[in-house]
């Protein structure tokens, strides 16, 4: 076995982060790699954390990370900050609220840029818990970028998702747009001491109470936490949480609904890699050979269409015209 | 060969509060085009290097105003040596006055920024002296 692989199979901090960096930077040999890892994946329990900035995630990741410790948990978390659209850089500060946890071997926490992708993740982050996994983490946390109604990108990665939410952010219609609302396994009212958090709750159960989700065994509880600078009682709503969770977990096991999931996850996989081992190379080359920018001009001036443009190439690609 | 983004950390070490000036670096170094990784303040020096290697960054820039600097730096480098991690470049910066610079120096900081360096003078530094892995 690849001396890097062994090393990231016996838990290795330094090679897997490495290698989380390459896959990042799209380092050719990184893919390679991860073929060899695949094998020792799947077998963690991932949970995904979502909702808006500010909300929340990143303080329940770290109180998260307290109790499963207690438990004797190994746990890897990916915490997503997005990226500058300007200048490709970006401030990765989940970790602030993470740093108690720093020294504790049991704990393993990357920062992940977004680099342009909008589904509330990094194009990286599923090769990022695939390694993660290959190192024996119990439990995976995946907490997202700030999102609003529509990136859910998690749904394909994470086997409970928990949707966090604050009060104040709107009338009753938000609790019945599709998005976001529709894929929380478990919604998270925070900062429940607020004004409004009552309210809120009334309306999500009653949104709930409508949903044909209810049909399938599980109805997504709705958990208030309240204020984390309380700690008898967050301690308390934290352990409520981390309970329910549990009970998801029990849940997707004996209902079949896991094998479900990780169906989806593997169709999900499948389409990334397409786009990474397919397109990627594609528009690589015609941007290298300023190929790309000649298509733009004729499509800016009305030369030509971008559906014929994009048939042209598919032709040539077929034929092999186009080297990766 | 796919360009390699610069990732760096920024870190306040000890009982020092005063992160108006990391937080402003912290801010030009995301304006630079860097990966910023930030930990906030009271930070130990065991905490720091753990986590530079689980972030993978090739730069760890020190922030400490409360003078404590001349344990507190070296113990970061000392920590990465043994995490087989002294690839990291760790730069430093705050109140430190120059009588103190060259045992900085000797324990392996890379590069010491006080009071009045420009923030382009620093980010300059970076892209000359760092190149990612």
């Amino acid at each position: 076995m690849d001396s890097i692989i062994k090393k990231i199979c016996a838990g290795d901090v330094r090679s897997a982060s490495r290698l989380i960096r390459d896959i990042e930077d799209k380092i050719p040999e990184a893919r390679t790699k991860i073929k060899k890892l695949y094998t020792h994946t799947g077998k963690s329990f991932i949970i995904g954390i979502t909702g808006a900035p500010g909300a929340g995630k990143s303080t329940l990741t770290d109180a998260l990370i307290t109790k499963l410790r207690k438990n004797n948990k190994t746990i890897g978390v990916l915490a997503v900050d997005p990226t500058s659209p300007f200048t490709g850089g970006a401030i990765l500060g989940d970790r602030i609220r993470m740093q108690s946890h720093a020294d504790d071997p049991g704990v393993f926490v990357r920062s992940l840029a977004t680099r342009g992708a909008l589904g509330g993740l990094s194009q990286a982050a599923g090769d990022a818990i695939h390694i993660m996994e290959a190192m024996g983490k119990d439990i995976i946390i995946v907490e997202t970028v700030g999102i609003g109604q529509q990136e859910i990108d998690i749904i394909n990665h994470a086997h409970s998702v928990l949707v966090v939410l604050v009060p104040g952010m709107g009338d009753e219609v938000q609790t019945m747009k599709a998005g976001l609302m529709e894929i929380a396994d478990i919604f998270v009212i925070n900062k429940a001491n607020r004004a409004g958090a009552k309210q809120l709750q009334m309306e999500l159960t009653s949104m709930l109470n409508l949903s044909s989700k209810t049909t399938d065994g599980w109805n997504p509880p709705v958990v208030m936490v309240g204020d984390a600078f309380k700690p008898e009682t967050f301690t308390e709503d934290i352990a409520n949480l981390s309970r329910k969770i549990e009970e998801h977990h029990v849940y997707l096991r004996q209902s079949g609904k896991l094998t479900e999931r990780m169906h989806r996850k593997a169709m999900a996989e499948i389409k990334d890699a397409l786009h990474t081992c397919l397109l990627e190379p594609v528009i690589k080359s015609l941007t290298a050979k300023g190929e790309l920018e000649k298509f733009a001009e004729k499509i800016k001036n009305r030369k030509a269409d971008p559906y014929s443009v994009a048939e042209e190439i598919t032709q040539r690609f077929l034929k092999k015209e186009i080297e990766k | 060969m796919p360009e390699r983004k610069i990732r760096v950390m920024v870190a306040k070490p000890g009982l020092d509060g005063h992160d108006r000036g990391a937080r402003i670096l912290a801010r030009c170094f995301r304006d630079a085009g860097f990966e910023v990784v930030y930990t906030g303040c009271h930070q130990t020096p065991e905490q720091i290097a753990a986590a530079a290697v689980q972030e993978d960054v090739d730069l760890v820039g020190l922030s400490c105003l409360s003078g404590a600097h001349r344990m507190l730096f070296p113990r970061v480098v000392e920590l990465l040596r043994e995490k087989d991690a002294d690839d990291i470049t760790v730069i430093g910066g705050g109140i430190i006055p120059e009588q103190d610079f060259s045992l900085l120096y000797d324990s392996g900081i890379k590069a010491i920024f006080t009071p009045g360096a420009s923030l382009d003078s620093i980010v300059e530094w970076i892209k000359t002296n760092v190149r990612p892995h």
